[in-house]
């Protein structure tokens, strides 16, 4: 059997494309590239830039030869030249590269870069207990982790393969290459619950592209939450003038057209924490997102009412986003600013378009709440 | 689950009926690997042991995650060395073993006899390890990232060789040793107290420039275009011996895989045509057949609109066989006009498979097809060529005529399916500027690729790269100068 090294050629490999997905991180960040790509746990993400660029033939001019039926004029099978821009789907190396990320790599790069802190998660019951376990192998440690086994089993491998194994006279000496140490990980135990609200206005003023907004936002946040707390549990709740819960699909695909009535939303919250999520078990999170054009001025201190008496002090943090709409930037947010800007589990950010998604992200998760 | 030694017992049968046919190897080792290490191996190129570099790490995360996805799987690897090394896939049932075993065989064969493969070094195993103790050596001292970003900058130059000229006299001392070999200035012994007096720093200084002025001197147009551009930069560019080393062991690599890429088609056709015969022939047992036929029936799919090299390998050389079996060839069958008198054309020569092994030994892919395509073949096999849309920005078919078909085929093979360019000035302007030319032939250089190369051969080279070539139609000269990347129209003279 073969010694080989590809660990070490493949972290550095892992260790490269995370460096390059941080210098990029703005990009991905409002382009939502990666979120149609978002498999259970993995996100693959394309990469152009860990190619090796040679010179090589382009399209103008380019072809070649195919087998089978059809006439002449008639795309090649599985090149339909409207996706992917000029790429041709029958020259290899034309493709973008895709590497593939856990979701928890991915936070841990979001983290780093936005310098996210840690959520230091409330109450006595909540702690995150760190523990080492030894998880692997490594080559180099101290003596007194020396793995005895695996060394002697090192040892054995090579002189079988140098040939140096007699089989009369079994003797294994292993030498520097051979030694083997237990490594270890700290990890964090869950002992943690927790829930996300997410709250959003569907109202007619909320187009496609306020959606869009909101569903990488909440990706973003999501994935960091979900890195923070093992096992986190997500409502969904759309209103109008109504408000109802609904699927993580609905949440972000449909569309009402009614007016804003944004007590209908907190007033639902409330049912579902009081009905599912004791607050001195749970980190409660509520997102809420609207372009903050509320129906009536009494409305808007119901809400208010609402999150002093209810929400906030059985929540770890409450963000509120006003997304800016074709028609301008509504009121919501200036009145909840004037009148709860004292509250730390409150926060407000405004996001006025995908550019902003980042800024509003830290100012979200940049408490460590 | 096969064990290593099932296979060592089914081994000499296969062996020796591959070599009743009149295959001809080197000795050939069997080792069973599962699929992680052989995803490794395939990595690696199929050598144990190569150089630190992420791109290996890169190649094993794709084909880890094909594999995992059900995507592709390896069934056999061998490397081209004496003795041969081949790999099996453990999890592979006997039938499949024993195909792959025969399979290996003749590529074995072709390793051994083929004209292309004449050059390279059987003991590549240990010249790759060697490769990877010098590369380790130079992280070492130098520090991974410097190292690591010049081999980068080297791999992207890697196809910037001269792929015909397997015969190339390589500069001794330049690939080989490690060793300093510029010339150096020359300090007198001295305490170091004494060294100012005994080495004044002004003497050595108007030294070290006369020497800088001399080897700058030595930069000469080449005297004929050269193509191995990366000899070209051993020779000249102004590098430290390291990375002048690290640049003829990328070089060496680039040379000795070279033969496998211009003999794809010939090398899969050939094992193609022999497991199918070895196993249906002497080898293949009632109970097995249908294992067999459904591999097989894999190996040479036609996926539609699709060429699959494994296919049209083997089926030119049953082509060819049936061609000199039957005596269709020569002057007397191409001036024959008659269709039916052709059709039905048989002198019974009985020289195919002669003429076969004859083949396998002089051809490579691109005189291979065009010596033995035939329009014939085309019509038969349906074959057409595509060609790019620029309206539509799309590949379209083209044509079924045998000409373009072969045409493009042809080019898709030519140097290796890379561009073709030379070095032609080390002195551009008279200002030490190199000066590449891209022979054309019908299809543009993609744009944002040169630019990037240029830019990687000017951290080599250190001063403007130049590279003369077509786009959009027009003869230009795409320019890296240091700052930055243009593209300037050379005007009709």
């Amino acid at each position: 059997m073969p010694l080989l090294n590809i660990d070490y050629d493949h972290n550095r490999f892992r260790q490269i494309i995370k460096g390059k997905i941080k210098e990029n991180l703005r990009k991905y960040i409002s382009s939502g590239e990666m979120i149609g790509r978002k498999g259970k746990d993995l996100v693959s993400i394309p990469l152009p830039q860990v190619d090796i660029p040679r010179f090589r033939f382009g399209n103008n001019g380019n072809g070649g030869t195919g087998q089978g039926d059809g006439e002449p004029g008639q795309p090649l099978d599985g090149d339909d030249g409207e996706e992917g821009e000029g790429q041709a789907g029958n020259q290899p190396g034309y493709h973008l590269k895709e590497v593939e990320l856990t979701l928890d790599e991915l936070a841990e790069i979001i983290g780093e870069e936005l310098e996210l802190p840690n959520i230091q998660p409330r109450g006595k019951k909540q702690i995150i207990s760190q523990k080492d376990k030894y998880t692997g192998i490594r080559r180099t440690g101290p003596e007194s982790l020396r793995h005895f086994k695996r060394t002697f089993r090192e040892a054995l491998k090579r002189q079988v393969v140098s040939g140096q194994f007699d089989i009369d006279k079994p003797r294994v000496v292993p030498i520097r290459d051979d030694y083997r140490y237990r490594s270890w990980k700290t990890t964090a135990q869950p002992e943690t619950n927790a829930v996300i609200i997410y709250m959003m206005d569907v109202s007619g003023s909320m187009w496609d592209e306020q959606k869009d907004i909101v569903r990488l936002e909440t990706f973003w946040i999501d994935t960091w939450l979900r890195y923070q707390y093992k096992g986190i549990e997500t409502r969904y709740i759309i209103h109008d003038a109504q408000a109802q819960e609904v699927d993580k699909e609905t949440f972000f695909t449909v569309r009402e057209s009614g007016g804003t009535v944004i007590s209908t939303a907190y007033e639902l919250c409330i049912k579902i924490m009081e009905a599912d999520y004791p607050k001195d078990e749970w980190n409660i999170y509520g997102f809420h997102f609207s372009d903050g054009d509320n129906w009536s001025r009494e409305d808007n201190a119901y809400c208010v009412d609402l999150l002093n008496t209810h929400m906030l002090p059985a929540m770890n943090l409450f963000g509120y986003g006003q997304v800016e709409s074709t028609y301008g930037s509504g009121e919501f947010y200036d009145f909840l600013d004037r009148i709860l800007s004292e509250d730390e589990t409150l926060v407000l950010s405004h996001i006025p378009d995908k550019e902003g998604i980042l800024e509003s992200i830290k100012d979200f998760l940049g408490k460590g709440k | 689950m096969i064990s290593q030694q099932t296979i060592i017992e089914e081994q000499p049968k296969i062996e020796e009926h591959a070599r009743s046919f009149g295959l001809d190897f080197f000795p050939t080792v069997f080792e069973l690997v599962d699929y992680d290490t052989m995803n490794q191996l395939a990595a690696y190129g199929g050598f144990p042991v190569r150089y630190p570099h992420w791109r290996f790490g890169m190649e094993y995360d794709q084909l880890a995650k094909g594999y995992r996805y059900g995507l592709q799987k390896i069934y056999e690897m061998v490397i081209n060395t004496n003795p041969c090394y081949a790999y099996l896939m453990n999890v592979n049932s006997m039938v499949d073993q024993k195909l792959v075993m025969a399979h290996v065989f003749a590529h074995c064969d072709f390793f051994k006899n083929n004209y292309y493969f004449a050059q390279t070094n059987r003991k590549m195993i240990d010249e790759m390890a060697n490769h990877a103790t010098r590369v380790s050596r130079y992280i070492d001292k130098y520090g991974l990232e410097t190292v690591e970003s010049f081999i980068d900058t080297c791999l992207t130059l890697e196809n910037l060789i001269d792929y015909h000229a397997p015969y190339i006299k390589r500069s001794s001392g330049r690939n080989g040793s490690s060793e300093d070999t510029s010339p150096k200035i020359k300090r007198l012994r001295s305490k170091k107290y004494m060294d100012k007096f005994i080495n004044p720093p002004e003497f050595i200084d108007q030294q070290v420039k006369e020497l800088e002025k001399n080897q700058s001197a030595q930069f000469t147009v080449p005297d004929s275009p050269e193509r191995d551009i990366l000899l070209f930069l051993i020779e000249y560019a102004p590098l430290a011996d390291w990375q002048r080393d690290v640049l003829g062991i990328i070089r060496e690599e680039a040379y000795y895989f070279a033969p496998q890429g211009m003999t794809k088609i010939m090398n899969e056709g050939w094992a193609t045509y022999w497991h199918s015969t070895i196993m249906t022939q002497k080898v293949v047992g009632p109970d097995e057949v249908v294992d067999y036929a459904e591999h097989h029936s894999g190996t040479v799919a036609n996926h539609p609109g699709r060429l699959n090299p494994y296919r049209l390998g083997v089926l030119l050389f049953k082509d060819i066989e049936e061609r000199w079996n039957k005596g269709r060839f020569g002057k007397e069958y191409e001036e024959c006009d008659d269709i039916k008198e052709k059709r039905n054309w048989d002198k019974k020569l009985g020289l195919g498979r002669e003429k076969i092994f004859e083949v396998r030994k002089l051809y490579n892919d691109v005189n291979f097809l065009d010596t033995f395509l035939t329009e014939e073949f085309s019509r038969e096999h349906k074959l057409f060529s595509f060609a790019y849309n620029k309206e539509k920005e799309r590949y379209e078919i083209e044509s079924r005529d045998f000409q373009m078909v072969k045409q493009r085929l042809l080019h898709s093979l030519t140097n290796v399916g890379q561009p073709i360019i030379s070095v032609t000035n080390a002195n551009h302007e008279n200002r030490g500027e190199l000066y590449l030319v891209h022979q054309y032939e019908g299809v543009e250089l993609e744009r944002q690729y040169a630019a990037d190369t240029l830019h990687n051969l000017h951290s080599l080279w250190t001063r403007p790269v130049h590279v003369e070539t077509l786009m959009e139609g027009n003869p230009v000269i795409l320019t890296y100068d240091g700052e930055e990347f243009n593209q300037q129209i050379i005007p009709a003279a």
